[in-house]
């Protein structure tokens, strides 16, 4: 790193100074490196990064396409794998064989792309609405942040799964309506993340001085204000895209989500659910995704909420 | 105190109301004709008009939803479209079995979570620590519907002739009969009323009422029963608290009073309970009050894989059946316990931290 004798200050004209290999200390460059030194967080990030590199590549991985009907197969046959002593005669299938004759290690690697999509989504969405309710709520204070909040209390008295079950029977069963309703009663944790951040920033100084620069309400609200709820809502949204993840497989378990023969992991377990004594590797299987997907963003979302404690910006690092 | 529990229970009213007027809606909103969902191939035309007159199904939207608050301020329900019953008998004999199941699952939570927790703060970056918080993290990712199948296929299926074999459906065995334990007393019960309504209520809870009645096979067979859906839905909430725990008490245990007693020469044990767990102990309450929302979303996954008829399965067959009353019915009495729970964290809150009931 560069020290104060590498910098050349060129009195007579100031700005030809430069400053060698001096690199800024931003907030996210500092994120970064706390990020690099959590082994947890390079678990979960290992993690992701398999799933994120299976979804794009599954054409490439995965042996067959997820709705191909196979002909030389045992239906619900298991694993068969050469590594292992399955006979060289037999074809080969990791996961073995589901009750439609499809290769489940096929399925289990398109269900990454339905899981990615699901989780990030999802989220978007929420966040995208959450930030707007409580970032409104957080800067206009009074009536509105009561309407607001009172609103946002009604729908978390909800029991979540209740709630995104009541609105998919509105909405009709679905992939793309379980992840709507999932994102409507998650909605509420961004709003309350967000209303924290405005409300701890807003009578800040240097939020007056804009205001005192002329600047307009939205100016203020979304160019000075919001820029400091973002770490906040990047740990919630890491971890709500596992949560979206786990939810939109139980909405698929109880057959209102995914429709078959969408590979979505929940899915495919609860088609194959009542084989789990005669053929356990269809239940075993999408479920060990699911897991590991879900812990995968978990481990990188504890990680980011550590890499980015204020707190341990001043303390220095501890683990 | 008694002003701050006034304060809290007043600025529930507005959300326990809102909650009514969502799930009356969401009931109503909800698409597809109850008259075909029951009657099926019989639904003509006329049978539907007599129909939907008798269940006030062709009121305007406003006279349905007066004339039901009016009977709900009386504790009437309605009757269940399908079964043609009263919702309140239904709800005697579905929630017994949910509210055993979460109290369960809650208990098993805090009882595993809160020691785990408590050692891996104390024997930080040690091996017990890093176990501990594998399991946790593990915990938290599963599928309780995965997890509650593996557990099925394990007990039930690879220990089967085993004494760890555990039954995977159903909450007794064929041929255990629970008989209510006012009965077991010769008690004389009236058939209806709230008392007659409450008996009820803890008789259909199969494992109080064993313990109630002293029968010891009805006790030994429906905990058998409720162990793995209560393991299944536990491991979440527990993998919460322990982890919950553990933050709380490395945050106190690095205070400067803790410190002092150290230097005072008090004993480890002290130094963790006496001193340091009371203070861990506020986000701890709030984060197990939380989990009893969690473990109610958790139940109808846990009921439909156990074959379990509680309340998460009335739920959704009700949904699926476009049964409005028992939709209504159950959405606000799951809500109205859950804000209360939620109440009740908030004013034990106020009494463990004084600090509270002065702001």
């Amino acid at each position: 790193m560069a020290s104060l004798t590498d910098l050349d200050l060129t009195l007579d004209d100031p700005t030809r100074a430069t400053l060698g290999d001096y690199r800024a200390n931003s907030l996210w460059r500092l994120t970064l490196r706390r990020l690099r030194r959590q082994r947890s967080a390079l678990v979960g990030a290992l993690i992701l990064g398999i799933l994120v590199f299976s979804a794009i590549f599954a054409p490439l991985i995965a042996p067959f396409e997820p709705e191909a009907r196979l002909r030389d197969v045992g239906r619900r046959d298991g694993p068969c794998i050469h590594l292992l002593g399955c006979p060289a005669d037999e074809p080969q299938h990791l996961m073995g064989i589901d009750g439609n004759f499809r290769d489940v290690f096929s399925r289990v690697i398109y269900g990454a792309r339905v899981s990615l999509r699901v989780g990030v989504l999802t989220v978007s969405f929420a966040i995208i609405v959450g930030t707007t309710l409580g970032a409104v709520a957080g800067y206009m204070g009074g009536w509105v942040d009561q309407i607001i909040m009172r609103i946002l209390d009604v729908v978390l008295a909800f029991p979540f799964l209740l709630l995104a079950i009541a609105i998919v029977s509105i909405l009709g069963a679905g992939l793309t309506n379980a992840m709507l309703a999932i994102a409507i009663v998650t909605i509420p944790q961004y709003a309350r993340v967000v209303r924290a951040s405005v409300l701890s920033v807003r009578e800040m100084e240097f939020v007056e001085a804009s205001r005192a620069l002329g600047a307009s309400h939205a100016q203020i609200l979304f160019g000075r204000i919001l820029p400091n709820a973002l770490p906040p809502l990047i740990v919630q949204g890491t971890l709500g895209i596992a949560t979206a993840i786990l939810d939109t497989a139980a909405l698929s378990f109880i057959g209102l989500g995914a429709q078959p023969p969408t590979p979505e992991w929940g899915a495919m377990l609860s088609s194959e659910r009542n084989q789990v004594f005669s053929a356990p590797h269809l239940v075993f299987f999408p479920g060990l995704a699911i897991m590991l997907t879900v812990l995968g963003f978990n481990l990188l979302g504890d990680g980011l909420r550590d890499a980015l404690d204020p707190r341990l910006s001043q303390a220095g690092f501890k683990k | 105190m008694i002003q701050y529990s006034i304060r809290r229970l007043l600025a529930a009213i507005p959300v326990v109301l809102g909650v009514v007027a969502i799930a009356f809606i969401l009931a109503r909103v909800i698409p597809g004709d109850p008259c075909r969902a029951i009657l099926g191939e019989k639904a003509t035309a006329a049978a539907c008009e007599r129909f939907n007159e008798n269940k006030g199904l062709n009121e305007p939207l406003w006279t349905q939803f007066t004339i039901y608050m009016s009977d709900l301020a009386r504790g009437d329900f309605g009757e269940s479209i399908r079964f043609k019953r009263p919702i309140t008998t239904i709800m005697l004999e579905r929630i017994p079995l949910t509210m055993e199941l979460s109290i369960m699952a809650v208990s098993l939570a805090v009882l595993i979570g809160v020691p785990l927790g408590i050692l891996a703060a104390t024997r930080r970056n040690s091996l017990a620590d890093v176990i501990t918080m594998i399991f946790a993290n593990i915990g938290v990712s599963m599928p309780v519907f995965w997890l509650g199948l593996m557990l099925a296929y394990v007990f039930a299926l690879l220990l089967k002739d085993t004494p760890f074999a555990l039954p995977p459906t159903g909450r007794i065995s064929p041929g255990v009969v629970p008989v209510p334990f006012y009965q077991v007393y010769g008690w004389d019960v009236p058939q209806s009323g709230i008392t007659a309504a409450l008996l009820t209520f803890v008789a259909n809870m199969y494992i109080v009422n064993a313990l109630l009645s002293t029968d010891w096979t009805l006790f030994a067979d429906a905990l058998k029963h409720m162990i793995l859906p209560a393991v299944a839905l536990s491991t979440i909430p527990m993998a919460i608290i322990a982890r919950m725990t553990r933050s709380s008490m490395l945050e106190v245990l690095e205070l400067d009073y803790i410190r002092t007693a150290r230097a005072k020469g008090a004993r480890r044990s002290q130094i963790v309970f006496k001193h340091a767990f009371r203070n861990a102990l506020l986000p701890l309450v709030t984060i197990t009050g939380l989990q009893m929302g969690l473990v109610l979303s958790g139940a109808i996954l846990t009921e439909t894989i156990f074959n379990l008829a509680g309340v998460g399965r009335a739920m959704y067959e009700a949904i699926t059946a476009r049964d409005f009353p028992i939709i209504q019915g159950f959405l606000i009495v799951i809500s109205v316990g859950y804000v209360l729970i939620n109440l009740l964290i908030d004013l034990s809150y106020a009494y463990l931290d004084p600090r509270i009931r002065l702001e």
